[in-house]
This record gives structure tokens, C-alpha cells and sequence, in this order.
């Protein structure tokens, strides 16, 4: 049997219990997985400067060489998987079965992480803004005109609470290491192939291993992370969000909301965008925060609408190993569920239209024996004002919203990516002044092809680096 | 004697205090007015028909949310109703809290409690610390008596569970991790002031926040003096036991897990055994209080050794009668024990269909 240990400042550590991993759909146990428990982070946490201290005896320009080594490594090799090995087959296979994720997707969210290790040079060259690099070794250095700058970084050690359900969000931790910042990773229940396949390329490539955490565990490892880290990020719903918003040691990542939105310059042309539009609700299952749940449209709603639905209405589950296979599965019992009777109660408002029901041989929701599927549903909202305009699941769901363009801002609430089909200069200029749009795309992008030079709600070198005064002579005479 | 001797001498005792106990709480004249009401009620007369401790499936199972509310004496027997009474607590966040009022239980309990803890730990004469629950908790007053009674003095914090409830179901984490600071700054103020405190209780939050917090200070527990301590709660696992035992108390202070509640009493850990590996097994002080493991879908069958069920307490002394009351845990089913020749239970966690509801680790 598999088994997975805590990793403490690289050590691996057997704890008295472990939690089973299993396939969702025969109950099989995958793997053993190590627990941790919050005294022994709260105890490890008190020697992550160390972490760092090693981390600075290498430059981030080696650092970054490393990462590009560990990408070709993570994609390619068999690497350490706790007591056992793993290719990177195996690896697409067992985060399937653990997660409901088709293995296709798995493969290409492995890709995803893989190239952004690739170009971890590049990732931080954009997110920099282009500043030489030893400033963030040192904490300090001359940005190019003379002028003397620092940052200083906000912790030795940076948290990380992840989820079990999206393998895609691991790109966001990547560049913590090359920046010389520790890794302190909680990975989620059903998860945890990601940060440990990730750990062991990246030490492969020669990132020392004092650098890395890895705590899976209950929730109470989260909470010491949280408390313990002077900087986390945590995956989580609303409430998650809500609960740690003004935190400054805390980033949350929550529900998206993205949305595509037409101008009523480009409206007559809906058409056109269709495919866009169902790529943007449907690609990776719609389980990830950048998938599109909302169409934001001046008129045409039903049109549109019944146009996405067609397309998507007849998908229903294929097995895991199909290429062709877009719906992940629910291995939670009870989650689809409960999903499906808020779409249905939000289907009883006068305003709101399942248009994917008679597309669909069969009901919304598919309960199997260990899990639950929920077949794409696409409504057409009358009211920007309903419940069911604005609203985010975990699967390929979205509602096509008729609202005037000139409400839109007021209406769409936050919106992680938008992106907006218009030449209209001026709605243009609302939607870039808009501060409840985090990424802004600006014509025909959908809403998942997100550019790694980028950075991702907030510049993760804000949250880790201090930009503050620094001077090492008097300034010049202020008499004129 | 063997142990099978010592087993079933361990057996005859426990029939025997069942028989003496259900005479005393069903008397007509001194027994426990709650009591003598619900016999009204039943097919069968406590007073002849109870003559072992497997009798007492006759009764039905008994319903914790009696314990709410007034009289609180009422089931304690008119035997003792003018001796001076304390009346205790437990829960409460919300509405009336579930109560039990008792004369000497709780000393006698914890002078029972003390005959297990090793002299060389917890050194007779010595001070102690307790760190944990004040106010109408039984365990605040219980702990200064095992104290005293052991020859020392008991310094204490502040200390209000329902408060921190209150907090993290409101979700102000923060908050309560400033109540916790502010306990363990009590805790600190009392360990550096010359006060000769070797003994402590401490619920395992508590313990492992004041570790390290000495650890912070460049100090730990044993060189604050701290030579004992026992600690309880379902967060006391077999992980957290051996990460306190090597990471934050190291080789020379003793530490013994306990398990129990108001109307148990307190249930020993079996000592502490390199070949248990961890495994915490709980054994309750009979005769005057027994456990069972019974089967999730028959409260009334105990399961085979090693096998998991749902945790069943039994209260048998002078002050308070509780026959079968379904405890909110569940565990595995242990062999008895040189030293406690009766089944134990271990692995004790909150009982799985009630477990998502509970906010455990409040203090």
C-alpha cells in the first residue's frame, strides 16, 4: 500500500494515524496518507526562517534554472511518491480516481503547472515589473535609473490550504520558491499527488528540501498554517472568503464568478461567439474559479442561451479514461445533490429558464453508487436582479443574463475574469476602471486562457515583499 | 490472582454496588425523587428485580436532556438533602445547561483518581496549576481537591468555555485565540512565581499553547518545574499524544491522558506502554461508574474486543444513579488491564453521527 508521509522541513514524518485516499467509484484504498496535527506546524513554523536562510544560499536565478529542470522532471520522470515510485501516467490515473477529474484534464493541468515552472524566468520577470532580481535576495538594490528600492519580504515561510478538487490551482504556489520564501503546503484530502509529485521534481532538479512542508492533515493543520505563516492563501467558498477578508497574512480564494459579457456594439454579432462562450463554461468541467458561470448579454438571452444549450445540453458522463470524457464527478455524496435542489428551487422564479432540460435525455443530476454527476445547465435569466444571475457551481453551469449594458457594472457583483466582447471606448473605460473585475480581458479571450505573465488576484510579490523606504546616504538639499 | 481472578472479583463488585446503589436511589423514603417518580412508570420494581449489573437493562436509556433545569436535586437521594450541596454544570453555550448536584462525588472521584497518579510526578506536597474551565465546571473544584488532597495548593486561571464557543461559532477566530493568549498569560504569571508548582492539569489546546509559548521564551515545561500533568479530552489522540510526549514535554515529565465528563467521574489511561504504540485506552473507575461499547444499532449488546461501537456510560454512587446513558463517543473495546480488571475503551472520538455538529477543542 502507498504510503504518504507529512514532510517537515523536508523530513519525512509517520504520524500515529493516517486517512485513506480512495477511488470514487469503487471505494478501492489508493494510498495512506500521513497526518499532521496544528502543535506540530505551530512547532515546525518557529524554524522557517531557516528555510529561507538555505534558500538564500542559492540565486533566484538558480532557483529559477532548478525550476525549469523540475518542470521536465514533473512531466516526464518516475519520481518518489512516498514508500513507492510514480510515473507520469500512474500520476494522471491516481489523480482521477481521487478526485473525479477525467485524465485527460489531469494531464493537461499537469502541462499547465509543468509550463509555468518552464518559464518561472519569465513568470517573474512580468511580475517584477523587471527588477533585477538579487533586490528581492537582498531585500534591496537600484532599479535601473539611480534610484535605490527594496523589498523586503513579509515572511519566512509562505501557507498554502488547498483544495481537493482543482488541481489547476497549483500554478499560484510555484514561484513562492524561487523567490527563497519556504513552502508550507496543506494539500487537500483527495489531493495530495500534486504538491508531492511537485515537491520531488523540484528537489530532484536540487532545490534543497528544508525548504518544503507538506502537512496533510484535518482542518486544524489549515488553521496553524493560517496562524502560524505570516502569509497563507487558502482555497475555500464564500464564507471562507468572507471569513478572512481584511487579513492581510491571508490570501482567500473563493468562487469566481466569471463572466463574459457583449456590448450592445457587438450584440447583432452573437453568433460568432458561441463556441467562446460554451469553451468558457465547459472546459475543465466548470470547476475551476476562472471558468465562466455568467453570459452577460443587452438582449438575445433566449437566443443565446438556447444556442449554448444545444451544444452542451446532450454531454452527459463518459468514463474517466475517455478522451472525450468533460464532466468531473462529485465524490462527495450529497454535494450534487444539494447543488441540484438549488438550481431547482432557483428554477422556480418566474425570471429563470432551464434551457438545457430539453437538450437532455434524462435529469440534471446522475446519482451513481459512490458518486454524483450533474450534466451541464445552461439558464436564461430575465432578471439581473435573481438569485440565479450571479451564481457560481462546480460543474459546467452558467446563466445567460439579460441586462442593459449600462447596468452591467452595477449589477455583476465581483468578477474574477471578465471578458468583455466590445469596441464601445467608453464601456470599455468603465469596464477597465471597474475595481470589482480582477482580470480583465478586452475581446475575444475565454475566460480560462489566462496569461502566466499575469498576475493572479493580486501580485503574489506584493503579498510577499514589502516595498518600502530604504536609504544608505541623506537625500540631496531640499533648498532650491 | 490472576487476572480472569481479578476480573471476575472486579465483576461481583460492580453487581454488588448496582444492587447497593439502585436500594439507596429507589428507597421510599431516602431515595432520589427523580428516581422514585419514573419507577412509577415502570414493569418492573428496582427493588426486587435489579440483583446484578446486567439488571439494570431493564431500564430504558437514560435522557441527558433531564439533567437540564430545576430541581437540580432531584436526583440526588432525600438521603443527603440537607448535607451542603454544589451543583455543576456542563454545556450551556446556549439555553439551560445540563446539571448535577452533588455532595462528595467529586472528591471522592478524584481521591480515587489520585491513588493511580506516580509519586515520583507528582511529588505529595507539591503545588499545582489547573488550566482549564472555571466557573460552574465540576473539574475546577475536583482538580483543587485532587491537589489537596494530595497535600498541595491549586492556583487557577479564568477560564470560560462557553465564551469561546460563542466565538468560533461566530467565526472571530481571532478572538478566541486571544482569550486563549490571555489564559495562558494567567498561566505564565502563576508558573514564574516562586510558587513550587510541579503538578498540572491541562486540556491538550491549552497544554500545547503554554509549551510553546515557553518554548518562545527559551524555557519549556520541564524547566518551568512542571514534573505531572494529566490532560483530557477527545483531542488527546494517540498523534497529539506522542508529539506532546516528544516534541513538547520531552522524556522527563509524566503525562496521563483522562477521560470523563459530570456524571462519569474520571476514567484512567492505561500507563503508558512503548508497545501500545500511542494507543490511549480508557478504563472507567468502577464499581462506582462503568463503560461500555456497545453496538450503533443495539444499545443493549456490548461488541467483541477490538471492535468499534458507540461509548455507554453507567453512574452507580451514593449521589447519582444513571443506568445506560449513550455518551456523544465512540471507540474500540479493550481487554481489562492488570490494574483495572473491567473492559476499557480506546480511540475515542466523537460519535461519527453527531461528530459534525460538535465544536470540539473549544478550550
Amino acid at each position: 500500500m502507498l504510503e504518504i508521509p507529512v514532510i517537515r522541513w523536508g523530513q519525512p514524518y509517520e504520524s500515529m494515524e493516517q486517512s485513506p485516499v480512495v477511488h470514487f467509484e469503487t471505494g478501492e484504498e489508493l494510498a495512506k496518507v500521513h497526518q499532521a496535527n496544528g502543535g506540530i506546524i505551530k512547532m515546525d513554523m518557529r524554524k522557517a526562517k531557516k528555510a529561507r536562510d538555505i534558500l538564500r544560499q542559492h540565486s533566484i536565478e538558480d532557483l529559477i534554472g532548478m525550476c525549469e529542470k523540475a518542470a521536465a522532471y514533473y512531466v516526464n520522470d518516475e519520481l518518489p511518491m512516498g514508500n513507492g515510485t510514480q510515473t507520469p501516467e500512474e500520476f494522471c490515473r491516481i489523480q482521477s480516481a481521487s478526485t473525479g477529474l477525467p485524465e485527460h484534464m489531469c494531464k493537461f493541468n499537469m502541462g499547465k503547472s509543468a509550463y509555468v515552472m518552464k518559464n518561472m524566468g519569465a513568470v517573474l520577470d512580468a511580475l517584477t515589473r523587471g527588477l533585477p532580481l538579487d533586490v528581492f535576495s537582498k531585500g534591496y538594490g537600484e532599479e535601473g535609473r539611480g534610484i535605490k528600492i527594496s523589498y523586503q519580504a513579509t515572511t519566512n515561510a509562505c501557507g498554502w490550504v488547498l483544495p481537493s478538487n482543482s488541481p489547476g490551482v497549483h500554478t499560484l504556489w510555484l514561484p513562492v520558491i524561487p523567490l527563497q520564501i519556504g513552502l508550507v503546503l496543506k494539500p487537500g484530502s483527495s489531493e495530495p499527488w500534486t504538491p508531492y509529485r511537485m515537491f520531488e521534481a523540484m528537489v530532484k532538479a536540487g532545490i534543497p528540501r528544508e525548504a518544503f512542508c507538506l502537512y496533510p492533515g484535518p482542518h486544524e493543520c489549515g488553521s496553524a498554517i493560517m496562524e502560524t505563516c505570516e502569509r497563507s492563501t487558502i482555497f475555500g467558498g464564500q464564507a471562507t472568503v468572507d471569513q478572512h477578508a481584511g487579513n492581510p497574512k491571508v490570501a482567500a480564494h473563493g468562487p469566481g464568478y466569471s463572466k463574459i459579457v457583449i456590448g450592445e456594439d457587438k450584440i447583432e454579432d452573437w453568433e460568432q461567439y458561441i463556441d467562446l462562450m460554451v469553451d468558457s463554461l465547459y472546459v475543465n468541467s466548470g470547476r475551476s474559479c476562472i471558468s465562466a458561470s455568467g453570459i452577460w448579454v443587452p438582449k438575445y438571452g433566449a437566443e443565446i442561451a438556447d444556442a449554448i444549450a444545444q451544444k452542451l445540453g446532450p454531454i452527459g458522463p463518459k468514463p474517466m479514461t475517455d478522451p472525450e470524457s468533460g464532466l468531473a464527478a462529485f465524490t462527495t455524496k450529497g454535494v450534487a445533490e444539494a447543488m441540484n435542489n438549488m438550481i431547482e428551487e432557483g428554477c422556480k422564479s418566474s425570471a429563470v429558464t432551464d434551457v438545457t432540460a430539453k437538450y437532455r435525455d434524462g435529469e440534471r443530476l446522475i446519482e451513481e453508487e459512490r458518486c454524483d454527476f450533474l450534466r451541464p445547465t445552461v439558464l436564461h435569466v430575465t432578471d439581473p436582479d435573481d438569485e440565479m444571475a450571479n451564481t457560481e457551481f462546480m460543474f459546467p453551469f452558467g446563466s445567460v443574463v439579460e441586462c442593459p449594458q449600462d447596468k452591467f457594472l452595477k449589477k455583476c457583483g465581483y468578477t474574477l475574469v471578465c471578458t468583455a466582447i466590445t469596441d464601445d471606448e467608453d464601456f470599455q473605460r468603465d469596464l477597465i476602471d471597474a475595481t470589482n473585475i480582477d482580470r480583465l480581458n478586452l475581446g475575444e479571450v475565454r475566460t480560462y486562457q489566462i496569461h502566466w505573465m499575469q498576475p493572479h488576484e493580486g501580485n503574489i510579490i506584493d503579498f510577499l515583499f514589502r516595498n518600502r523606504a530604504f536609504q544608505t546616504e541623506p537625500p540631496p538639499p531640499t533648498e532650491v | 490472582m490472576t487476572l480472569d481472578d481479578k476480573v471476575k472479583a472486579a465483576r461481583e463488585a460492580v453487581d454488588k454496588q448496582t444492587v447497593e446503589i439502585v436500594q439507596l436511589h429507589f428507597h421510599p423514603e431516602d431515595g432520589a425523587p427523580y428516581w422514585l417518580e419514573k419507577a412509577k412508570g415502570y414493569d418492573f420494581d428496582p427493588l426486587t428485580d435489579v440483583n446484578c449489573f446486567d439488571d439494570l437493562k431493564k431500564f430504558p436509556l437514560f435522557e441527558d436532556d433531564d439533567l437540564r433545569g430545576g430541581p437540580v436535586d432531584r436526583f440526588l437521594p432525600k438521603k443527603w438533602h440537607n448535607e451542603p450541596r454544589y451543583v455543576f454544570e456542563t454545556g450551556g453555550t446556549t439555553g439551560t445547561p445540563k446539571s448535577r448536584c452533588v455532595v462528595r462525588d467529586h472528591w471522592i472521584d478524584y481521591e480515587e483518581f489520585s491513588k493511580t497518579l506516580p509519586d515520583e510526578y507528582f511529588p505529595p506536597g507539591s503545588n499545582w496549576l489547573m488550566l482549564g474551565p472555571s466557573g460552574p465546571r465540576r473539574l475546577r473544584l475536583a482538580v483543587e481537591h485532587l491537589c489537596q488532597h494530595r497535600g498541595g495548593i491549586c492556583f487557577c486561571v479564568d477560564l470560560d468555555p462557553r465564551w469561546v464557543v460563542k466565538l468560533l461559532k461566530k467565526g472571530k477566530i481571532d478572538e478566541a485565540k486571544e482569550y486563549s493568549a490571555h489564559v495562558i498569560d494567567q498561566a505564565m504569571t502563576i508558573l514564574t512565581s516562586n510558587h513550587n508548582i510541579k503538578g498540572m492539569f491541562a486540556t491538550p489546546k491549552l497544554l500545547e499553547a503554554l509549551a510553546l509559548r515557553l518554548i518562545d521564551e527559551e524555557s519549556s515545561i520541564e524547566e518551568i518545574g512542571i514534573t505531572g500533568i494529566f490532560a483530557g479530552g477527545t483531542e488527546f489522540t494517540p498523534q497529539w499524544y506522542r508529539f506532546c510526549k516528544e516534541e513538547l514535554l520531552g522524556p522527563n515529565v509524566y503525562i496521563t491522558p483522562t477521560y470523563g465528563n459530570t456524571l462519569m467521574g474520571l476514567a484512567c489511561g492505561k500507563p503508558f506502554d512503548p508497545a501500545d504504540n500511542f494507543k490511549i485506552t480508557y478504563y472507567a473507575p468502577q464499581p462506582r461508574a462503568v463503560v461500555e461499547v456497545v453496538n450503533f444499532d443495539n444499545y443493549d449488546e456490548v461488541v467483541d474486543y477490538d471492535e468499534t461501537g458507540r461509548v455507554k456510560l453507567y453512574t452507580l454512587t451514593h449521589e447519582l444513579f444513571i443506568p445506560g446513558f449513550m455518551e456523544r463517543d465512540e471507540g474500540e473495546r479493550e481487554k481489562p488491564h492488570e490494574k483495572y480488571p473491567w473492559d476499557g475503551v480506546s480511540g475515542t472520538r466523537p460519535f461519527h453521527e453527531i461528530a459534525k455538529s460538535t465544536t470540539v477543542g473549544v478550550y
